[in-house]
């Protein structure tokens, strides 16, 4: 019988069958199957253990461990477990003590006085007091101090040290969102005094409060932390944190399947099309909750046309929003309806809505002027066609995908729309601070305290800030410096609600979607429980039980 | 000679002062700054400490006196501190990443020039053969393939349905556990998949290379003389004519010298290895000039250094070359 061509003994030099022989020895060296793939049953929840190990991947390594002077995502989560602030949220976004056992506001509401926790130390065994918190509040303020967070510092009159465990702000007037504000992470003046903060050795080797201790970081490849022991809270379960990076998200994903990562997050198509098979199912668990964002589309009102609340309305009634939904985000998300997501305490849903309703958009559209006077199919007004641009930033294929689908919308009703895509400095320094755009399709973080003051205020329109469409109304100016300058939440609540309100009748945005956040976890990690704060804020208490525990240190 | 080679560098530092000028307009010209990245549209940024931030920078600066600032310092081998929030030394972030870039294309290099050579022979020796068209096609393969098209695809093969392979990283998580010569072949194995990816594009070009210098030389007198001499076909090829058809090929890998640090950013992400090529792009995208011009002054020095090599190699061989500049 003739050997086929590949095991003939001339076609292969012996170099040949030396170097397949060496590669079969280099894959097999691990001759034990690779994590992931034992046959390890992991929908038994078990008993908590401690131990483990947990690897998350970022796209971008973090740029210091000194998070109050960095602005990049990596970095605060790194931090997020190593340092404290005074106050956190909770996992329905009330606050509650952090570093701070409890707080009282003056009855004048003008102080605010922090007890502190007693007996918590920094990683280095230094205990923390009150000198700690009054030190990194003037780190904040400190005009040689790279951190783009002073903002909220600057406005506090006085801090002063009341005792080991006692420290007061005062502001000149009652300010809400001072009281998260304290969330900035406390760092150790004992190591920090007298020395520039960008040339602190803290920077690389961070030491906090934090239920974690820093243990390693290779740049460019990972971070790895250690459980702190002796955590104010209680000994976190999962013993190590090993944060990989991993800057293309296609390898992530790969990896995620490999087993070499156990958390990331998903996009909608990986979270419904790729991760649904049997293996995956039986490995991972998925979790979705409401992200802390909105994507809106923009009307610049300084344009004519857009100053016309009936053509904002029509263009609202015109935009189909769950069809986006169902298409940009395979229905992984919700209708916004204002600048609030929907499961939290401010949010009103006894707001104006507008349904996809072409027709209603047509006739207000009329109302205002807007008629295909031409028989071309597209509206006119004084010799104008009604035609303009979208614009909205590199990047961003959801956005991308948003303004096309509303480019379809409206064109039924006769208006023509060009999109436009820019690179996000050029985005931002050219279009938006010279307001040189029509529309913008853009998001906004939610989720710190409702105070919306710099993006609505009619102040607010300087270049360099965010009110870029110029929208004034003297009724939401006056709701929105009553809401931000009481700590009362029901006083807050009603200035928020009529706010809603009236934005959702004037429609200076037309509000798109809230995104839900997607992410996966292996299967083996126990105590997860998605909650309006997403799940992480529980994370010291996840466990994977003894049996389960994959990594041994 | 020596005046050859004196003149030869005295002339490259009016042209490396301009490269630097180019490199830092272009740079400053780019719409954005070191400082907006992370704090554009963050309504937690006050524009008062945005513009502290450029202060603190020295970004409100005239840009001339921000060049000869720069520039200063340079000449003093000083290439400052990093804007991102860390502030190391510039010298210190790339000094990190060059062995880890400067290793893998060499072991591409190595991987390029012992498969490349051997196929542009055999199929130079052999032209029209069936190797040859089979190696032209495979040629182009390697040549249309995007790289990281491949890279993924290996990567799923080898790495998640066969699991053989480590997908990214230079080692594993257990890796200062393992025994020496356990580390060693955790190394081998993270290395095995870059390596052979990354050297499939090159593999392309240079056996097309080795290829058509090795039939011009072929089609020479003197190898027609050393056949009609009777010498056996094997010393034709390998002693007479590989010799003189590598000339040319040795040029064209001094000539690869400065990319050797270069790294590629793509692929360097695909595969999660920290080196240059990440490097350089996650500065430009962050407008962090001090990092972003020290990766370009090494650059272009080594490209200097590079050219001025290869002139002078050039003129140790050829008496013309050296004759007609001292004249």
């Amino acid at each position: 019988m003739p050997l086929p061509w590949y095991s003939q003994p001339r076609a292969w030099p012996r170099w040949v069958s030396l170097l397949l022989a060496a590669g079969l020895v280099l894959s097999c060296a691990r001759g034990e199957s690779p994590p992931g793939r034992t046959e390890v049953d992991y929908s038994r929840p078990g008993k908590p253990a401690y131990g483990d190990t947990i690897v998350l991947a970022s796209i971008g390594d973090a740029s210091s461990m000194i998070p109050n002077i960095t602005g990049d995502s990596a970095s605060h989560e790194i931090a997020s477990f190593i340092y404290n602030g005074l106050v956190k949220y909770d996992k329905d976004y009330n606050i509650v003590g952090d570093l701070a056992e409890s707080w009282e506001i003056s009855p004048d509401e003008l102080s605010i006085t922090f007890h502190l926790r007693k007996g918590v130390r920094w990683h280095d065994g230094v205990e923390f007091t009150a000198e700690d918190v009054l030190f990194t509040y003037r780190l904040m303020i400190d005009p040689r101090t790279p951190t783009p967070y002073s903002g909220d510092f600057l406005l506090v009159k006085s801090a002063q040290v009341l005792g080991r465990y006692t420290f007061r702000v005062t502001y000149p007037k009652p300010f809400a969102p001072a009281l998260m504000s304290w969330g900035m992470w406390i760092l150790p003046k004992h190591l920090l005094e007298g020395k520039d903060v960008r040339e602190s050795p803290l920077n690389r080797h961070p030491v906090g409060t934090g239920p974690y201790l820093f243990r390693e970081w290779k740049t460019g490849e990972m971070i790895l932390l250690e459980a702190n022991p002796d955590y104010f809270e209680g000994r976190p379960y999962i013993q190590r944190i090993l944060y990989r990076i991993i800057p293309d998200s296609a390898t992530l994903f790969l990896e995620l399947k490999a087993g070499g990562v156990d958390w990331t997050s998903l996009s909608p198509l990986q979270y419904t099309r790729q991760t649904g098979d049997a293996g995956f199912q039986k490995q991972f668990r998925k979790y979705s909750y409401l992200a802390n964002a909105y994507t809106y589309l923009g009307f610049n009102l300084k344009d004519p046309r857009f100053a016309d609340v009936r053509v904002r309305q029509a263009l609202a009634y015109a935009i189909d929003k769950q069809e986006i939904i169902k298409v940009v985000l395979l229905g992984l998300g919700e209708e916004a309806t204002g600048p609030y997501k929907p499961d939290t305490w401010v949010y009103n849903p006894r707001v104006k809505r507008y349904p996809y309703d072409p027709e209603r958009a047509r006739s207000l559209l009329a109302q205002a002027g807007w008629k295909d006077t031409d028989g071309d199919g597209i509206l006119d007004k004084e010799g104008r066609p009604f035609r303009f641009t979208i614009l909205t930033n590199q990047g961003n294929e959801q956005r991308k995908m948003t303004a096309e689908i509303i480019q379809k919308r409206l064109s039924q009703i006769g208006i023509q729309v060009d999109i436009r895509i820019a690179e996000w400095a050029s985005f931002i320094n050219y279009f938006i601070k010279n307001r040189r755009f029509e529309t913008v399709i853009l998001g906004w973080t939610t989720g710190q305290d409702p105070d919306l003051y710099d993006i609505w205020h009619s102040s607010k329109t300087l270049p360099d800030e965010f009110n870029f469409i110029s929208y004034r109304n003297p009724q939401v100016d006056k709701l929105m410096v009553q809401g931000r300058h009481t700590f009362d939440r029901r006083v807050r609540k009603a200035c928020y609600d009529r706010i809603q309100e009236i934005l959702a009748e004037e429609c200076p945005y037309i509000f798109l979607y809230v995104p839900y956040s997607l992410s996966v976890i292996h299967a083996r990690f126990k105590g997860i429980q998605p909650a309006p704060a997403g799940i992480s804020y529980n994370f010291i208490r996840w466990y994977v039980p003894r049996e389960q525990q994959r990594y041994h240190p | 000679m020596l005046l050859y080679i004196l003149r030869r560098i005295v002339l490259s530092i009016p042209l490396l002062i301009g490269i630097t000028l180019i490199s830092f307009l272009v740079i400053h010209l780019a719409p954005g700054e070191p400082t907006g990245i992370h704090t554009d549209l963050n309504p937690r940024v006050t524009a008062a400490s945005k513009a502290q931030l450029r202060h603190l920078y020295g970004l409100d600066e005239p840009l001339p006196i921000q060049y000869l600032k720069w520039a200063w310092r340079s000449a003093r081998l000083d290439f400052g501190r990093s804007f991102s929030p860390d502030g190391r030394k510039v010298t210190e972030k790339i000094g990190e990443r060059i062995p880890v870039t400067l290793f893998l294309s060499l072991l591409e290099m190595l991987v390029i020039v012992a498969i490349a050579l051997p196929i542009g022979i055999l199929s130079a020796t052999r032209q029209y053969s069936f190797f040859d068209k089979a190696t032209t096609i495979f040629v182009f393969i390697g040549f249309a393939i995007p790289t990281f098209w491949l890279a993924l695809l290996c990567m799923n093969l080898f790495g998640v349905h066969l699991g053989w392979l480590p997908l990214s990283g230079l080692k594993s998580m257990d890796y200062s556990s393992l025994s020496w010569g356990g580390k060693l072949l955790d190394r081998i194995r993270h290395l095995l998949l870059p390596v052979l990816v990354g050297s499939f594009g090159g593999l392309a070009g240079f056996s097309r290379y080795m290829r058509s210098t090795m039939l011009e030389v072929i089609r020479q007198d003197y190898i027609r003389t050393a056949r009609a001499k009777g010498l056996p076909e094997r010393m034709v090829i390998y002693h007479h004519a590989l010799r003189n058809a590598l000339l040319p090929v040795v040029t064209i890998l001094g000539l690869s010298v400065p990319g050797l640090i270069g790294g590629g950013v793509i692929f360097e992400t695909i595969f999660a290895i920290p080196g240059m090529g990440q490097l350089f792009y996650g500065s430009v995208m962050a407008r962090d000039y001090p990092v972003i011009m020290g990766i370009l002054v090494i650059g272009a020095v080594l490209t200097l250094l590079g050219n001025l090599l290869a002139d002078i190699c050039y003129a140790l061989v050829d008496p013309r070359i050296r004759l007609s500049k001292e004249r």
